[in-house]
């Protein structure tokens, strides 16, 4: 499984997929922060940005994502102030530019999003600007991977861990994971690269009966990784429990803001959190986000559907990858408390059946 | 389990059917191509064209020769007015000279309608006329006709300019979207990406700076050449929406499949650099003085060689070929090896987070 949205990206567009042999099936992480940014907060953000006194800034590709009802592109169309940043530091120039509104930032991404926003949070602070505020949607990765590892239908053998995120959070955090689950982690670039090193070396643990991490992208990322972006991170947020959408309630998974910044969250400053949200039942994201269903598996059930109420699959890249599932697709289970014996024993025997 | 045929939006994706005009109407790309055939054409019947080239082509009587006439309307709403290379009044009368040039005519006339929002300094204006002076007379045509209106302030952004053009098709001449055949070689005629990232570089907030300029030009001449040195079936100016859009576009209206080549793409080091810090694909980006031809193999050779002849055809390259007829799709074989589908660009373009 590539966990990064941006590793997928860039299988895809350089064609890799098709050029692999038929024995290596990638799996497709939730490693895209738009993808699993929960509805709920979705919808909070659509409420907020339709407030006459606020600007709303984002990312660009955050825009189009589906809430319950409507997106915020729909939302600017019908007079929002909605507008795309390429940094929150942008959001907190805007609020210093604007006084009389309220400028609010979608704070959505992994680790590498999150000390940019720590610090935008931090800034604001120092500065004494009270006409800021952000969604907290932040998501981290390590959790993540062992909610994937515990459910029992987990098809996964191998990790190729996200070059970025790790450029910021070292790779220590994974070493557990890879000890606990028997599970090789390889830390991996994005360049065609990188990620055919990634997979070689991946392949090369699994043959071997091996379940290490290894660093493929020693170029930038180290163990400790960043530890200034740490401790911005450290200032402002605290690990939360976090809901990915299409997959759950993932314990200890999301950065919140620290009890003494909630007057920077937007969620409590307008008052949006009985929101009541509907997913479509069409979205199959979490089950493809855990590699048990396929991107093309939703698009039949969409097009059964009639035009007016037609929900074109969240997840659809471009172009699948080369080989349909086999083996049995289960319903997933999330509720997890803590890693069990039962699951490393498991992953282990589904990769000697395999590789040895 | 057949391999899928997987050619649907990005992720993620606008899934909800819209009851509101959006900006991603205007991109070149899906919702632009649903709001024409969902909206405009069932409105508009059987008084509008279905054709989706450039320009259309008016069959009349009394032509001399077999020729025919060609007309074609465009309307420009760049922000900012001025970039290096250009400007709008430049773009206003480039567009609409290109698009008359993608189906062969030689552009005679232009009509100038202009909506200026009230406030608008005359120095601005005046620049934004020389600018169409100067295009006018390089691709030597006569601006026949013109109407101005001014809306209050706040009512539009600054100016807005609508171009349209009639030309003449000479007899023999045979260029549409849906001419590709199997065996046609794709030439594009220059770099790709120049305009967009420009534009977007000038835009402020952005933080880059490069030393880009747009290529906006009026290609006729090339165009013209072009004719004379061989048979074209397709061409087309790969603007809004970028290369990748226009050639699942030609696909589509041929209904043929083809492959471009990666590693045969013109694209400079600072295009590709600010592609990779945004996360766009410069097969995306806007392109105002580029075309992209489909000529029969036989005359590719030479048809390529009067390109780069020209000022606005010098880094014309070979980029790919078409495959097969009947089934419409567009591949691009990587750097690397391995080939991917083609899409249209599914709205606004849009920075990548991941």
């Amino acid at each position: 499984m590539e966990i990064c949205g941006g590793q997928t990206h860039s299988f895809l567009r350089h064609g890799l997929d098709a050029l692999l042999p038929s024995q290596i099936e990638l799996v497709h992480g939730p490693g895209c922060p738009v993808c699993v940014t929960p509805l709920e907060q979705i919808d909070k953000a659509i409420a907020i940005a339709s407030r006459p006194e606020v600007i709303f800034t984002s990312y660009g590709d955050m825009l189009r994502v589906p809430g319950s009802s409507t997106d915020l592109f729909s939302v600017r169309a019908k007079g929002g102030d909605v507008r795309v940043v390429y940094s929150p530091l942008e959001a907190v120039q805007l609020a210093e530019a604007h006084p009389d509104k309220e400028v609010v930032f979608f704070a959505i991404g992994f680790e590498t999003t999150a000390p940019a926003n720590a610090m935008a949070v931090l800034l604001v602070q120092r500065k004494g600007i009270t006409n800021f505020s952000i969604i907290t949607a932040q998501v981290r990765v390590p959790p993540a991977i062992e909610a994937i590892l515990q459910a029992e239908s987990c098809r996964v053998q191998g990790f190729l861990a996200a070059g970025h995120v790790c450029a910021v959070m070292g790779f220590h955090e994974y070493l557990p994971i890879t000890e606990i689950f028997q599970i090789p982690i390889v830390v991996t670039g994005f360049e065609p690269i990188d990620l055919l090193q990634g997979l070689y070396a991946t392949i090369r643990q699994l043959e071997a009966g091996q379940a290490q991490v290894e660093n493929q992208y020693q170029r930038a990322v180290s163990q400790q990784g960043n530890t200034a972006a740490q401790q911005s991170i450290q200032q402002a947020f605290q690990p939360v429990d976090r809901k990915w959408r299409g997959i759950g309630t993932i314990p200890k998974s999301g950065w919140g803001l620290r009890p003494e910044l909630a007057t920077f969250d937007a969620e409590l400053k307008f008052e949006v959190q009985n929101l009541l949200s509907q997913e479509s039942p069409l979205c199959i994201a979490g089950e493809i986000l855990q590699g048990l269903k396929k991107p093309w598996h939703a698009l039949p059930l969409a097009k059964n559907v009639p035009r007016k109420t037609r929900w074109v699959p969240l997840w659809s890249p471009r172009k699948g990858p080369a080989r349909p599932i086999t083996g049995t697709i289960d319903k997933i289970s999330l509720d997890i408390e803590s890693p069990s014996p039962q699951g490393r024993d498991n992953n282990y025997n589904k990769n000697q059946e395999l590789w040895g | 389990m057949n391999k899928p045929d997987f050619a649907g939006a990005a992720c993620p994706t606008p899934h909800q059917p819209k009851e509101t005009v959006l900006l991603g109407h205007g991109s070149g790309g899906t919702l632009s191509r649903e709001l024409i055939e969902q909206v405009f054409l069932p409105e508009l019947g059987a008084v509008a064209p279905r054709s989706l080239d450039d320009a259309a082509i008016i069959e009349t009587t009394g032509q001399e020769q077999g020729q025919r006439l060609a007309l074609s309307t465009d309307s420009h709403v760049v922000e900012p007015l001025f970039f290096p290379g250009g400007d709008i009044g430049h773009l206003a009368v480039c567009g609409t000279v290109n698009d008359l040039a993608m189906v062969g005519a030689r552009p005679l006339a232009l009509t100038c309608g202009f909506i200026l929002e009230e406030g608008l300094p005359f120095a601005t204006l005046r620049q934004v006329l020389t600018s169409m002076r100067v295009a006018a007379e390089e691709a030597g045509i006569y601006l026949a006709a013109g109407d101005t209106k001014v809306v209050q302030r706040g009512s539009a952004d600054k100016m807005f300019i609508n171009t349209s053009g009639v030309g003449v098709v000479d007899q023999g001449v045979q260029i549409s979207g849906a001419n590709a055949r199997p065996g046609d070689v794709i030439i594009l005629s220059g770099t790709l990406g120049d305009h967009g990232i420009t534009v977007l570089a000038a835009r402020e907030g952005l933080g880059f700076e490069t030393d880009l300029a747009s290529d906006a030009a009026p290609l006729n001449h090339l165009v013209q050449a072009m004719l004379a040195a061989g048979t074209i079936h397709v061409l087309r100016d790969p603007t809004r929406g970028g290369l990748a859009t226009s050639l699942v576009e030609i696909s589509e209206q041929s209904q043929v499949s083809l492959l471009i080549e990666e590693d045969k793409l013109p694209v400079k080091p600072a295009v590709r650099a600010a592609c990779e810090m945004l996360g766009f694909d410069p097969l995306f980006i806007a392109n105002e003085g580029k075309l992209v031809a489909f000529v029969p193999p036989e005359d590719a050779e030479t048809v390529l060689a009067t390109m780069r002849k020209t000022r606005y055809g010098e880094d014309a390259a070979i980029i790919g070929r078409v495959l097969d007829a009947g089934k419409a799709q567009a591949q691009l074989q990587t750097a690397i090896g391995g080939t991917r589908l083609l899409d249209m660009l599914p709205g606004e373009l849009l920075p990548r987070i991941c």
